[in-house]
């Protein structure tokens, strides 16, 4: 069994949002870079599990980034996985990040393909799709539960108002979300065992972009909070009745 | 070269998405003086031609029970064919979790720019610009789409539902259809309840409820308001309230026209799930709890005085007490 699990590097959760360059480049000053949530806690434990449930597992990371990177693919190994593969590449759009994985995808004939559901900066959800087409492969969104007998993947995926199961036979593509596995700090072992396990750069192959950032913009912030007396709950109600008319 | 728009249908049913996604077609098809076409998938239960009030002209319907269980790969291979027959240079889809999985797909299938999240009509006066959420609602960007085939995927709840006169063309589509390789063994569903992300009032708690057996008021509240319920991290961390309920950072990230929020502070991660609510009403007894910066409305009190004080006076709002 391969697992090929996908790694984006995304601004910390309290990173504050800037831009820069007439607001067209994210303001990278003074952010802290982490692991894509939903990649992290969900598609890569999850992975790790099922190489605790079966140890001939072999688990390769892939990222597409520049050589900052590193520091977040090695905290990944720092977590599990055998080897990671960086695609030496600056962020373009979605399809040509999912043209980059599909490439190495290809050349390294995985079972499983796992991405986080979406990541916290762009908000695509969209490679674990695009990798789909880009393999012809089947694709399983925004899996909460997944499970393994032999070929057979059994996963539990959300649906509006509920959940569906379901039954595919290997190889696949899942986007992973909250439900598959729980988040793990990773310990010394694997923190020290990180630093020799193998990172191969990779070039990127030649594809076009779709689209582009024009530019990029903040809400309006709010007007401030209209505060009503506990004791007058009524009123509230009458404010979102018939001013917020929401109610 | 029309407009296509994905009518996403569950169990036989126009899923809600689905009229927000025909109004903005309709608009956006109306913008590029051109007319607005459906395609629906897999049997249903409903008048399609009745869908004509949102606007649209057409709808071409494949009817085959193959399409009835969802396989993203066989759909999109469907609408590549649609899209193809019908010489759509724009489609349309809800990004809601049908539109996530078939969209990219269909975006590689077509080589199409595909903008997921879309929150406004596109800009046409410069190139084809649309704008969407980024960094999880707390920025946006403007997306400019370089391709001749554009598919956009329209955030839930981002637009307006608008309902006109008409009745649209209902025609059978003949596709080729794969195999699907995802085979549904079953589906649970809650039944009875508002699905979270399409509910257009939210009702959510956090710790300030002290315990999962204090959770009556809050269902009371969401019942009299037909609202969804939901919660914070912690409260689904601890096995209070079912994981499908969380939202926030890594949970999920809902825009509906009202959220309550009930004793959670309000943190960052939270916000993010929830900050494109039209309107925010925070109830916490901590006036220095962060989530009053972000809400409309706020009551510095004890949820459990305040809240079936509130469900009370909505009863009477709406006639029910």
């Amino acid at each position: 069994m391969k697992i090929l699990v996908c790694i984006s590097k995304t601004p910390d959760t309290t990173a504050k949002i800037a831009f820069t360059d007439n607001n067209t480049k994210f303001d990278t000053g003074g952010v802290q870079w982490i692991i894509n949530p939903y990649d992290e806690w969900y598609a890569l434990v999850r992975a790790i599990e099922l190489k605790e449930a079966d140890p001939s597992t072999v688990i390769h990371l892939v990222t597409v980034g520049a050589a900052d990177a590193e520091p977040i693919i090695r905290k990944a190994l720092a977590l599990g996985g055998d080897e990671a593969i960086r695609v030496n590449a600056d962020n373009h759009d979605s399809y040509y990040i999912a043209s980059q994985i599909a490439e190495v995808a290809k050349q390294g004939g995985y079972d499983l393909i796992f991405t986080g559901k979406e990541t916290i900066d762009y908000n695509g959800s969209s490679i674990g799709g695009m990798v789909s087409e880009l393999l012809d492969l089947p694709y399983v969104s925004l899996a909460a539960k997944f499970d393994l007998a032999g070929t057979k993947a059994t996963i539990t995926r959300e649906i509006e108002g509920g959940e569906e199961m379901n039954e595919v036979e290997l190889p696949l593509v899942v986007s992973c979300q909250k439900g598959m596995a729980e988040q793990r700090i990773p310990n010394m072992k694997g923190i020290m065992g990180a630093r020799t396990k193998p990172l191969k750069v990779v070039d990127p192959v030649a594809v076009d972009t779709l689209t582009s950032v024009a530019g990029f913009g903040l809400p309006p912030a709010k007007a401030g909070v209209k505060l009503v007396s506990p004791d007058n709950v009524e009123e509230l109600v009458r404010l979102l009745h018939e001013e917020a008319k929401a109610i | 070269m029309p407009v296509l728009i994905f009518i996403d249908t569950a169990e036989g049913h126009v899923k809600k998405s689905s009229l927000e996604v025909l109004t903005y077609g309709a608009k956006v098809a109306e913008q590029l003086g051109t007319t607005a076409e459906g395609v629906v998938l897999g049997s249903v239960t409903e008048d399609l031609a009745a869908l004509g009030k949102y606007g649209v002209k057409k709808i071409h319907h494949v009817a085959a029970d193959a399409l009835n269980h969802f396989d993203a790969q066989v759909f999109a291979k469907v609408l590549a064919q649609v899209a193809e027959a019908s010489g759509a240079k724009v489609i349309v889809f809800s990004n809601n979790l049908s539109g996530k999985a078939i969209a990219p797909r269909l975006s590689v299938r077509l080589k199409a720019g595909l903008v997921s999240g879309a929150v406004a009509l596109p800009d046409t006066s410069n190139g084809f610009v649309v704008k969407k959420n980024v960094f999880s609602g707390k920025a946006f960007a403007n997306i400019t789409v370089n391709t001749d085939i554009k598919i956009i995927a329209l955030s839930p709840n981002a637009y307006q539902t608008l309902a006109g006169e008409g009745a649209a063309e209902v025609v059978s589509f003949n596709a080729s259809i794969d195999a699907a390789k995802v085979k549904v063994t079953g589906v649970s569903k809650a039944s009875g309840e508002v699905p979270l992300t399409e509910a257009e009032i939210v009702v959510s708690a956090g710790r300030g409820m002290k315990g999962p057996e204090h959770w009556g008021i809050v269902e009371d509240l969401a019942k009299v308001l037909h609202a969804a319920t939901a919660c914070s991290r912690p409260v689904a961390d601890a096995h209070w309230r079912p994981h499908n309920e969380h939202v926030g950072q890594t949970g999920f990230a809902i825009a509906p026209n009202l959220y309550i929020a009930i004793g959670i502070s309000g943190a960052i991660q939270h916000l993010a799930g929830v900050n494109r609510s039209k309107v925010i009403v925070v109830i916490n007894k901590d006036p220095e709890a962060p989530f009053f910066k972000a809400a409309d409305y706020g009551i510095v009190g004890d949820a459990f005085e305040v809240v079936p004080k509130m469900t009370e006076a909505i009863k009477k709002i709406k006639g029910t007490a």
